[in-house]
């Protein structure tokens, strides 16, 4: 018996049609309405954080005008701010909504594999967006540790926000990744398990290809931030010296021994790099359809172009330390990091290259196509 | 068609601007010349690039634009172009790559014949030591921190005795001499920086890290702390001054070793007495401050603050504007205090007098207040005792009418403007957050409260 895909075996398919409206829309297995979900979330901390760099300009616009920003609240602002955008907001939108929606309809499966965990993944999202809004409203408010929340400071005397703030931040990250696990989980099985008839891989929209070699990214990158939002946990509350050397923090000793605020960087910069490139990726991979799409002509270079997007995945797990070059870590680390830095902006420039050559040979201008040329023109100058 | 003018104004106006931008590097002041051709290559490499790419794209919405009738031809690949694009890329990378990689190797191999100096930082001032004629420095170790000694050297190390230690943000290097600076944090994180140098690295708490140069001009370069380290981060300054080395010299032989700063002697309170009858004029007999000659209470203050206070009138970093009449006044009353050992006796004689509080002046919203004074807590504590080690005096159960005249000279520039003053320069920083005259009222009124 020849092979038939899992999507076109119907007769095999568990069907999640909605019952009520609670299972329609709240309770909802269903890819789209979680992609719907996750979207909204995300864009509403969004606008949160949008409120943030509001207020943060009008402090550097007009210094010290304004009774409501003193410098406890700057430093929040700043922290929740860059928070906010590049896990909750960005990390959230490409993979929990984008990825949702997408990667079934484009792929041709009835749904994600998982549809219950898929389900329970935007619910333990909310609940980490919900520990992170309560956070504003502690004693001492949130965090101001810079979004790094690099220790000593993120837990010393000397920030705002060390006694709760920092501890519901922490916990807040670790749901987050609990629940990214769970999404993350669901689409590399999808895309690796359950494509229709014909939909090779080699065939894959470039959108799936992005968002799935993120996703990728997103496993193995994540738990290095949550072994980090735990071991600073324990160093703040069972005073654990994980990150934490011999100090003393203005005039008192505080009596921690022996640990490494290097470390944390380390563990935080394995995860923050390809950060950068699960938030980019699935971006990439977007404006890549978009802009074939619109120009009406097929992707140039499609198969130079996945590779790129593999390639960037791999050297994206070796360039962290290019945050660090003058973080006092061994200084000979820097020619290995620089050299391998300025290698991944090769498999990036072809991505450049092709998206104009792709739209070079132009038929008509779309309007449409506007904003994704814009992103493309924006990046290149960036 | 449009969007190809846009284009091509794009490429146009980047060149102009670049060429004729008010926007150019800070002045080098150090042997790093290197660091800005690196970027300088940069700019070149990534400059032709976004030029070629633009113009080429300009180029293909003019050429390729909507004809009737006209077809797209199908190339989905072409792999020489592919290719070559990529190894164009590459070359340029590498174009990128090499210059950097070269000028890393000189920045980790720092010169035998240079000299050191010891960065201290913590929140949110610079100290630094300078090995003595040993040209060793003593053993440190952050948990043997103290008043007495700051730096928590080891008393018991031969080496350290005779180590050269700064307590103000103003280090001296000598001029064309290669230094190589080791950094050491006493609390979380910083980074020494300084323009001028090209060269920056991050203070670690627990460990030692460095950076050298070779200061090729002579001058005051600031120092910046780049690295976020709490809510005073914006006001850890500091300044690297650049001597000839006959200058440099002459300064270095005015400091004080660690065994000249640990045996300094307590002053004689007995003898402080005597002196102390002209301050009594008008701070009382007692120390307790009489407003209507406009001198605040000063029994209860520690002896830190008093002797550095009294040193800044002296050296002329305090008292000096013309806003300041009250403080022109007590230039002239310091004067009285001929040297160290007079100080030191006087504020001897200050520290014996009981510490009452005295009558509250003025009202204020508390709840406000209390909400504006989280910021203060930081430094001068929740309790408003004050930290020796944030040089934060103490101001709970001070003159309330003297902090609120201070905060307004703080803000006004008053106080606090003079360079040298680094601390009440730092204050004048903090004081920019006090918005209005009800401001520092309530935040006053809630200092009563402590």
């Amino acid at each position: 018996m020849s092979y038939v895909a899992i999507a076109d075996r119907d007769h095999e398919q568990e069907h999640h049609d909605p019952q009520t409206f609670i299972t329609k829309y709240i309770w909802s297995q269903d890819h789209k309405v979680i992609a719907v979900q996750y979207g909204i979330t995300a864009i509403f901390v969004g606008l949160i954080a949008l409120c943030l760099s509001a207020m943060m300009r009008l402090q550097l616009g007009f210094p010290d005008e304004f009774t409501f920003i003193n410098p406890e609240n700057y430093y929040q602002f700043i922290t929740m701010h860059g928070m906010i955008m590049v896990i909750y907001l960005l990390t959230a939108l490409f993979l929990g909504g984008f990825g949702n929606y997408l990667i079934p309809l484009m792929c041709g499966s009835r749904d994600m594999v998982f549809p219950y965990l898929n389900m329970l993944s935007y619910w333990v999202y909310l609940l980490s967006v919900i520990i992170l809004i309560i956070s504003f409203f502690v004693p001492g408010g949130s965090t101001g540790a810079g979004w790094t929340l690099y220790p000593p400071q993120a837990i010393m005397q000397g920030t705002p926000g060390i006694d709760l703030g920092i501890i519901l931040m922490l916990v807040s990250l670790a749901v987050f990744i609990v629940a990214f696990t769970m999404g993350g989980l669901n689409y590399v099985t999808t895309v690796l398990q359950a494509r229709c008839k014909g939909m090779t891989l080699m065939r894959m929209p470039l959108s799936v290809w992005g968002i799935f070699t993120a996703t990728v990214l997103g496993l193995l990158a994540f738990p290095a931030l949550l072994v980090s939002a735990i071991m600073m946990l324990l160093d703040k509350t069972l005073l654990t010296s994980f990150f934490m050397p011999a100090i003393s923090s203005m005039g008192a000793d505080p009596g921690y021994t022996g640990g490494s605020p290097i470390l944390f960087q380390h563990l935080f910069w394995f995860f923050g790099h390809p950060e950068v490139y699960i938030v980019a990726l699935p971006a990439f991979g977007i404006v890549s359809d978009l802009l074939s799409t619109h120009a009406r002509k097929n992707i140039f270079g499609y198969r130079m172009m996945v590779w790129a997007i593999i390639a960037i995945g791999g050297l994206s797990f070796v360039v962290w330390a290019h945050h660090m070059y003058v973080s006092g870590m061994n200084p000979y680390f820097g020619f290995f990091f620089a050299t391998t830095t300025l290698i991944i902006a090769v498999p990036t420039a072809i991505k450049v290259y092709n998206w104009r050559f792709g739209k070079a040979i132009f038929t008509c201008v779309s309007r449409c196509c506007f904003p994704s040329a814009l992103f493309s023109r924006l990046f290149m100058a960036g | 068609m449009p969007f190809a003018v846009v284009l091509i104004l794009l490429v146009v106006g980047s060149i102009l601007f670049h060429i004729l931008s008010p926007w150019t590097f800070t002045e080098l002041a150090s042997n790093w010349a290197m660091v800005d051709f690196t970027v300088d290559i940069t700019l070149w490499v990534t400059g032709v690039v976004f030029v070629a790419v633009n113009l080429f794209m300009a180029y293909c919405v003019i050429k390729f634009r909507h004809k009737k009738g006209a077809r797209s031809t199908y190339e989905p690949e072409n792999k020489k172009l592919e290719t070559w694009l990529t190894g164009l890329t590459a070359v340029g990378v590498a174009a990128m790559l090499t210059p950097g990689l070269v000028v890393w190797d000189q920045f980790v191999s720092v010169p035998e014949e240079a000299h050191v100096v010891e960065a201290v930082g913590q929140q949110w001032h610079w100290t630094f030591r300078y090995p003595g004629k040993d040209g060793k420095l003593g053993e440190v170790d952050n948990e043997r921190i103290s008043s007495q000694n700051p730096f928590g050297i080891d008393p018991e190390d031969p080496n350290g005795q005779d180590d050269i230690v700064v307590y103000s943000p103003e280090a001296h290097i000598p001029l064309d001499r290669p230094v190589k600076f080791l950094l050491r944090s006493k609390d979380v994180l910083h980074d020494f920086a300084v323009a001028q140098f090209r060269v920056k690295m991050d203070l670690v708490p627990g460990m030692d890290t460095f950076l050298w140069l070779t200061p090729t001009k002579a001058g005051r370069f600031e120092i910046l702390c780049e690295e976020l380290c709490g809510i005073g981060h914006h006001t850890m300054r500091g300044a690297v001054i650049v001597d000839e080395q006959q200058d440099f010299d002459n300064w270095l032989a005015r400091q004080s070793t660690f065994s000249e700063h640990m045996a300094t002697p307590e002053g004689n309170a007995a003898i402080g007495a005597a002196q102390y009858g002209i301050c009594a004029a008008c701070h009382g007999q007692q120390g307790e401050g009489i407003v209507a000659m406009n001198a605040p209470k000063i029994a209860g203050m520690p002896d830190w603050y008093l002797k550095r206070q009294i040193k800044n009138y002296k050296r002329g970093l305090r008292g000096v504007h013309a806003d300041d009449k009250f403080g022109q006044q007590m230039v002239g009353m310091v004067a009285t205090l001929v040297d160290d050992t007079a100080i030191d006796n006087v504020t001897a004689h200050i520290a014996t007098f009981p510490d009452k509080p005295p009558e509250t002046t003025i009202d204020g919203d508390l709840a406000h207040g209390k909400k504006l004074y989280a910021v203060c807590a930081y430094c001068h504590g929740g309790d408003g005792m004050g930290n020796e080690a944030l040089n934060a005096p103490r101001i709970a159960g001070m003159s309330d009418w003297y902090i609120a005249r201070q905060l307004s000279n703080f803000k006004e520039g008053v106080r606090g403007a003079h360079p040298g003053d680094y601390y009440g320069f730092q204050m004048g920083l903090m004081g920019q957050s006090l918005h209005d005259e009800q401001a520092v009222n309530n935040i006053v009124a809630y200092i009563n409260t402590l």
